[in-house]
């Protein structure tokens, strides 16, 4: 178990929330291919429930809630003590399972594996999703241009 | 004298075995998976989840099967599903200027920073129906350009910089809601968007239309439209810090809309503001028009006594679960009820007939 208090927070807040937003199957897919089994117990097993979304008024102003999202939710402990959590998008109880391990890999002696095997790729993967609708809506950008009128 | 009837259990029953049977239609055809209602039916998709209330795109495909297409139908079985679930938490408010957006325009600034992107709109075209989707067709190839990197600005910022356009300051204000407790008039803002955008399309759409046509008609100019993702952001207790707990489709409309001042402001642009679960484009617009319809009195404006500027008939009106609930309610058995009344007009016949004739017996 390393020193957790050497794990920034934006670092956990990184993967945290890229295994969050993350498609199930591609979380479950690297998961399985990074082989690692750690043994584990719950602290609170995988349960879905929902989250209030809110937006603000005008975009910027006050809040107002906007409707509900499905959030799956566990933690679990490691055998040496490392505490991780998943919170994820949807109603997968393994993704969220996966995503707590990994969460809880992440600060142990483990991390530099995981990181290469599932939070590198997966990062990857999501950035080569977003870049491709960025470039097909990039296409779609009006260019306009002024007929020359002979009015002078 | 109270009488207890049951029965029917059986004719219920294989109702249900029917409607299943209908629901599959012919077994000639292939069944059509919730996978192919979440990629293909994509709109329907966001509408249901949308007036759902619930942001989960294989829960409303799901429903839309369920339902066979029936969209309240389907909205009533995901409102069911939501009050199911515990709820975990609220979010922190999205940042809908840092949307990676899909499509953005703004009928009211040409060459606004960004861009008019058009995005997979229907909007130019033109409304013939295709047969090439009746054969099982390629699509085609999509053109790809450079990418924005960055976000791209609302425009009612740069309004905003000139002083031109109402404010909408920030407030960590705790907002009231409405799957919490039940509303109450006179409501506020906060209220009526929440309200607004699971309402009904085609309520809201009307509402919307009647300010267009005249009824307290406030000038609206779509300053924009985005539609994109978000992230959600939420404060995780045992963490001690907010993590993004997932990503959400959204569709933001402002219009920007005249307005020649009153006692209390100076002349200048107000707002109205429309974001929908989801692409809804039409949706999210009708909401922007009735929300500043609705706003009539923090502006000081007159009370034309318009239907869309009556926040209780709008709101009482726009949910279309409870709106179904209690009209298909009547078809239901009313005997008893019913009994009554007939028992009544019999009596009150009965009567007319007597007075007719002691009327008659006395000329």
């Amino acid at each position: 178990m390393t020193d957790q208090t050497k794990i920034t927070g934006g670092a956990r807040q990184e993967w945290m929330g890229l295994l969050a937003r993350a498609p199930e199957k591609a979380v479950l897919d690297l998961w399985a291919n990074a082989g690692a089994r750690p043994r584990f117990d719950w602290l609170r097993s995988p349960e879905v429930g929902g989250v209030m979304v809110r937006g603000r008024t005008g975009g910027t102003g006050a809040p107002f809630n906007l409707g509900e999202m499905t959030v799956t939710r566990c933690s679990l402990v490691l055998q040496d003590g490392t505490i991780g959590h998943g919170y994820v998008q949807g109603r997968s109880k393994p993704k969220a399972e996966a995503a707590a391990l990994i969460d809880a890999l992440m600060q142990t002696d483990a991390a530099e594996t995981i990181r290469a095997k599932v939070i590198v790729p997966l990062r990857q993967q999501m950035q080569a999703d977003r870049n491709t609708r960025a470039a097909k809506a990039a296409a779609t950008k009006v260019e306009f241009f002024t007929m020359v009128r002979g009015e002078d | 004298m109270y009488v207890a009837v049951k029965g029917g259990e059986k004719a219920i029953e294989n109702a249900h075995a029917w409607l299943a049977e209908e629901r599959r239609g012919s077994t000639d055809v292939a069944e059509l998976s919730v996978a192919q209602i979440r990629e293909q039916l994509s709109l329907a998709v966001n509408r249901v989840m949308a007036e759902g209330s619930l942001y989960d795109p294989d829960l409303a495909a799901l429903a839309i099967k369920q339902a066979r297409g029936d969209l309240i139908e389907a909205i009533f079985l995901i409102r069911a599903y939501r009050t199911t679930l515990p709820r975990f938490g609220y979010s922190n408010p999205v940042e809908t200027a840092a949307m990676i957006c899909d499509r953005r325009i703004s009928a009211t600034f040409k060459d606004a920073p960004g861009g008019q992107v058009l995005g997979p709109t229907f909007d130019y075209t033109h409304r013939l129906l295709d047969f090439k989707l009746a054969a099982e067709g390629e699509v085609p190839a999509v053109s790809e350009g450079p990418a924005r990197t960055g976000s791209t600005p609302h425009i009612t910022g740069f309004l905003r910089g000139e002083g031109i356009i109402q404010d909408e300051p920030a407030s960590d204000e705790t907002p009231g809601d409405l799957t919490r407790e039940p509303l109450e008039f006179p409501t506020d803002r906060p209220l009526r968007l929440q309200s607004l955008t699971r309402g009904d399309e085609g309520f809201v759409l009307g509402m919307a239309y009647s300010t267009q046509r005249g009824y307290a008609r406030n000038h609206a100019f779509v300053g924009e439209l985005r539609i994109g993702k978000v992230p959600v952001e939420m404060d995780i207790p045992e963490l001690g810090f907010a993590i993004e707990i997932g990503e959400i489709e959204l569709t933001e409309c402002e219009t920007v809309n005249q307005f020649k001042g009153s006692k209390t402001e100076p002349p200048q642009f107000t707002r109205g503001y429309g974001l929908v679960f989801g692409q809804s484009e039409r949706k999210s617009i009708a909401m922007a028009l009735v929300d500043r319809a609705l706003r009539w009195k923090e502006l000081g404006e007159d009370n034309l006594g318009a239907p869309a500027q009556d926040e209780e008939f709008v709101l009482s009106h726009a949910d279309n679960i409870q709106a179904t609930g209690f009209l298909e309610h009547i078809k239901l058995p009313h005997y008893v009820d019913f009994q009554s009344e007939l028992e009544l007009v019999r009596k009150l016949r009965r009567e007319a007939e007597e007075r007719l004739t002691s009327k008659e017996a006395a000329e």
